[in-house]
């Protein structure tokens, strides 16, 4: 039997999980921590501390505001410094808490034991509140707030809870060490959602690239509800939308969500950070980042506090060499490029990624020969080259006919153009203007 | 301090380039030209060189002279479009008529519509088709295989599609069948034709080829071979005597080198896998019309060229599968 996977489209990158195998390191705390105040999806969260404050590890120091947002902790101990604009991962200058580290005074009703907790006899709505008061949110890199996720909207049922262990992008492996090192916790965690989402089936899917994970994985579900499948490798598997027709054969409708066919979907990591927030109390202050890239002398998957300097990973991992002219905040194919090394770690941030310089800089454009390649491997079945065509010309409307705001940005057809062409770039300036449409007609 | 590259992802690319991908078809029609100048010696050497050397030049020259823009004549585009015409001329002739063809195949076919990604026709077949018109006896003489040392003075004699047509004005299939190769010698490439077309068996090494490295897909070739089968097969079925079977269809003519190479080229036929089957279903009916009913004895170059123009209009109206459109409960 061939291994499951999603129908349309996809390809298949040259992995380099140069980490792979790699125990989680829990770092050494940084001298000083810079913790954005809007690291997730919707309004950014409203300061509560003052510089000169003495804070503690997993102490609230920013307000979830509205209901798409959520609560930021401080990651460390010690004094605030400043509560100012800092740039962050976009290169963007935004609101922060700056803290100086002194000591490690956690919380009191932080539970920091190792005993695994399976068990819980919280309600629904007390771990979808619990979850909010932790800070969680998709760690798969969306960074949408966990507990919005979880309450189904009206007239729509939750069937399946789908957990994205699959890690498709090449080189990062965070998720592969949690599930190696942490498997009982993470399925604990799976048990924690599937509470609060007031499901009783869910699966697991990993990529076969993973065999290592998928073996712990299974023996930890055993006697549960939990279906651990695994998965022929192919990008963009992690996609939601893809992952959910690759494990259940179900498509979610052009323009709506996993919900619409009955199911959502949470990564690992966030699976494990909810294990965490209802089990054992504990917010959302730090996480697992796979620092890799070829120059590096010790690629690996390093347990960080949120707000720790990207610049302090990169030299815990063997620093930076002069042949290193791109630096990726995530993995190759929809990481985004950082322009300095002096921003923080944030809650989505799964990887950085140094590229070297002959492998940084893009090839010569040259002429559309129509190969088919971009419709081929087009994951939603799109034809990237006419709507390249389309942005050029400035045709926005015959864009929006063409489904261009299906495009999940996964970058397949940029990646496999033999011609070098931007299809993506351009896409995404025709999802710009077509959204601009789209709203402009709303308003009317 | 680094200075770091800041650019929107992805960050990754394939290996793929255009210069592989025309290189990756140009070494899958080496065992075709094996054959050809095992069967046609000095003859398909000198076309085959004339045929190549004069794309580049004219590619170079229009681009650099005319079109003033960087030439790209090494791209590996050129050299395809050169080996191609060479395929389909007979191998016995005159040079300058070859570098004639070359300027319309380059110059007409591909650099007045812009070059390379622009032309709506498959520039190797508009230089055969300038030739065939301008020069219909040059290129209805076809040397016999087995004449190494021949060029311009090689014995000639017809095609079978030729010895068919004609011999059809008064004489009943059965009949024919007796002049032409045996299916054996058709399927290795003992006959006359066009240089490159012979060989039935090359071409479809170079077919399988071009499709285990995925630079083709089995839509266009296999479409037109399985269109022109079934319906030359019905044609023989309804009336033996008076339509040649479907084996004598496939094995003859251009027909091979057509459907794998000609009406397969990236720039002129369809974007869908479902656009493809239209176009090749297309490209078989015409073909089969033009040889068994029409004034020439040959068709499937012009059935390319037809189907060539109605690329954009299929692109147009035939789309890829979307992703999500109806939901799916299983």
């Amino acid at each position: 039997m061939s291994l499951k996977t999603f129908s349309r489209g996809g390809v298949h990158p040259p992995e380099h999980k140069l980490s792979s195998g790699a125990a989680i390191e829990v770092l050494d705390l940084p001298e000083v921590v810079i913790i954005p105040v809007s690291q997730h999806l919707g309004a950014p969260a409203k300061v509560l501390v003052n510089r000169g404050d003495q804070v503690k590890v997993g102490q609230l120091i920013a307000q979830s505001v509205g209901f798409v947002s959520t609560n930021i902790h401080s990651s460390v101990s010690g004094k605030v410094l400043k509560v100012d604009k800092f740039p962050d991962s976009s290169g963007y200058r935004r609101m922060a808490v700056q803290i100086q580290v002194e000591g490690d005074q956690w919380e009191e009703f932080i539970d920091r034991s190792d005993d695994l907790v399976r068990n819980t006899v919280l309600t629904g709505e007390d771990i979808r509140k619990k979850i909010l008061e932790a800070g969680i949110v998709g760690l798969g890199g969306a960074t949408f707030p966990s507990h919005v996720k979880l309450m189904v909207p009206k007239g729509k049922k939750a069937e399946f809870l789908v957990v994205n262990g699959v890690e498709c992008e090449p080189y990062l492996t965070a998720d592969e060490a949690l599930m190696t090192s942490k498997s009982e916790e993470v399925i604990s965690g799976i048990q924690v959602l599937m509470k609060g989402l007031g499901v009783e089936k869910a699966i697991l899917g990993i990529e076969n690239n993973k065999p290592g994970a998928i073996e712990k994985m299974k023996k930890a579900a055993e006697g549960s509800h939990i279906v651990v499948q695994g998965l022929k490798v192919k990008y963009p598997q992690g996609g939601e939308k893809q992952l959910v027709q690759a494990l259940l054969k179900r498509e979610v409708p052009s323009g709506g969500l996993p919900i619409d066919v009955g199911v959502v979907v949470f990564n690992v990591g966030t699976a494990m950070a909810a294990y965490e927030a209802v089990m054992r109390n504990k917010p959302l202050v730090e996480r697992v980042v796979t620092v890799t890239g070829k120059s590096l002398a010790k690629p690996s998957n390093f347990k960080v506090r949120i707000g720790t300097p990207v610049s302090y990973l990169v030299e815990k991992a063997g620093g930076l060499s002069d042949q290193v002219a791109k630096v990726i905040n995530g993995g190759p194919m929809m990481g985004k490029a950082l322009s300095s090394l002096d921003v923080p770690v944030v809650k989505g941030s799964s990887g950085i990624l140094l590229i070297d310089t002959e492998e940084a800089k893009r090839k010569e454009v040259l002429p559309c020969i129509r190969c088919s390649k971009c419709l081929t491997v087009c994951p939603m079945g799109l034809e990237p080259y006419l709507l390249m065509t389309l942005a050029e010309k400035g045709l926005y409307e015959r864009m929006e006919n063409e489904k261009v705001m299906d495009c999940i940005e996964c970058g397949s057809c940029s990646y496999t153009c033999p011609s070098s062409r931007p299809l993506l770039d351009y896409i995404r300036l025709g999802k710009a203007e077509v959204g601009k449409i789209m709203r402009a007609r709303k308003a009317v | 301090m680094n200075k770091f590259i800041v650019s929107p992802s992805p960050h990754a690319y394939s290996s793929d380039s255009v210069p592989k991908l025309m290189y990756g078809v140009i070494i899958s029609l080496l065992p075709a030209l094996g054959v050809s100048v095992f069967y046609f010696g000095i003859g398909m050497i000198v076309v085959t060189s004339v045929s190549i050397a004069s794309c580049i030049l004219f590619e170079y020259l229009i681009q650099k002279y005319m079109m003033k823009v960087k030439p790209t004549h090494l791209d590996g585009s050129a050299l395809l479009t050169g080996l191609l015409l060479a395929f389909c001329l007979p191998s016995n002739i005159p040079f300058w008529m070859v570098m004639i063809g070359a300027l319309a195949a380059v110059g007409i076919g591909k650099m007045t519509f812009g070059g390379l990604g622009n032309n709506i026709f498959n520039p190797a077949l508009v230089g055969r088709v300038f030739l065939f018109i301008s020069f219909p006896v040059a290129m209805t003489a076809w040397p016999e295989a087995g004449q190494w040392m021949s060029y311009t003075d090689a014995i000639t004699g017809a095609t079978p599609l030729g010895l068919m047509k004609e011999g059809l004005v008064n004489k009943t299939v059965g009949e024919i069948m007796p002049e032409v190769p045996s299916f054996l010698n058709l399927f290795m490439g003992k006959m006359m034709g066009s240089a490159g077309e012979v060989s039935a068996l090359a071409l479809l090494i170079g077919m399988c080829y071009l499709i285990y490295r995925k630079i083709i897909s089995w839509h266009i070739p296999l479409t037109i071979l399985g269109t022109v089968f079934i319906f030359t097969g019905i044609l023989w079925l309804a009336n033996p005597d008076r339509f040649a079977d479907p084996l004598f269809h496939l094995l003859t003519g251009g027909l091979m080198l057509g459907a794998i190479y000609m009406a397969t080229d990236y720039v002129t036929s369809p974007m869908t896998p479902k656009g493809m089957i239209i176009y090749g279903i297309g490209i078989g009916i015409v073909t089969v019309l033009i040889r068994v009913f029409g004034a020439y004895p040959e068709g499937v170059q012009f059935a390319i060229l037809i189907f060539n123009g109605f690329t954009p209009l299929i692109n147009k109206f035939v789309k890829p599968k979307r992703f999500g459109k109806e939901v799916s409960r299983g």
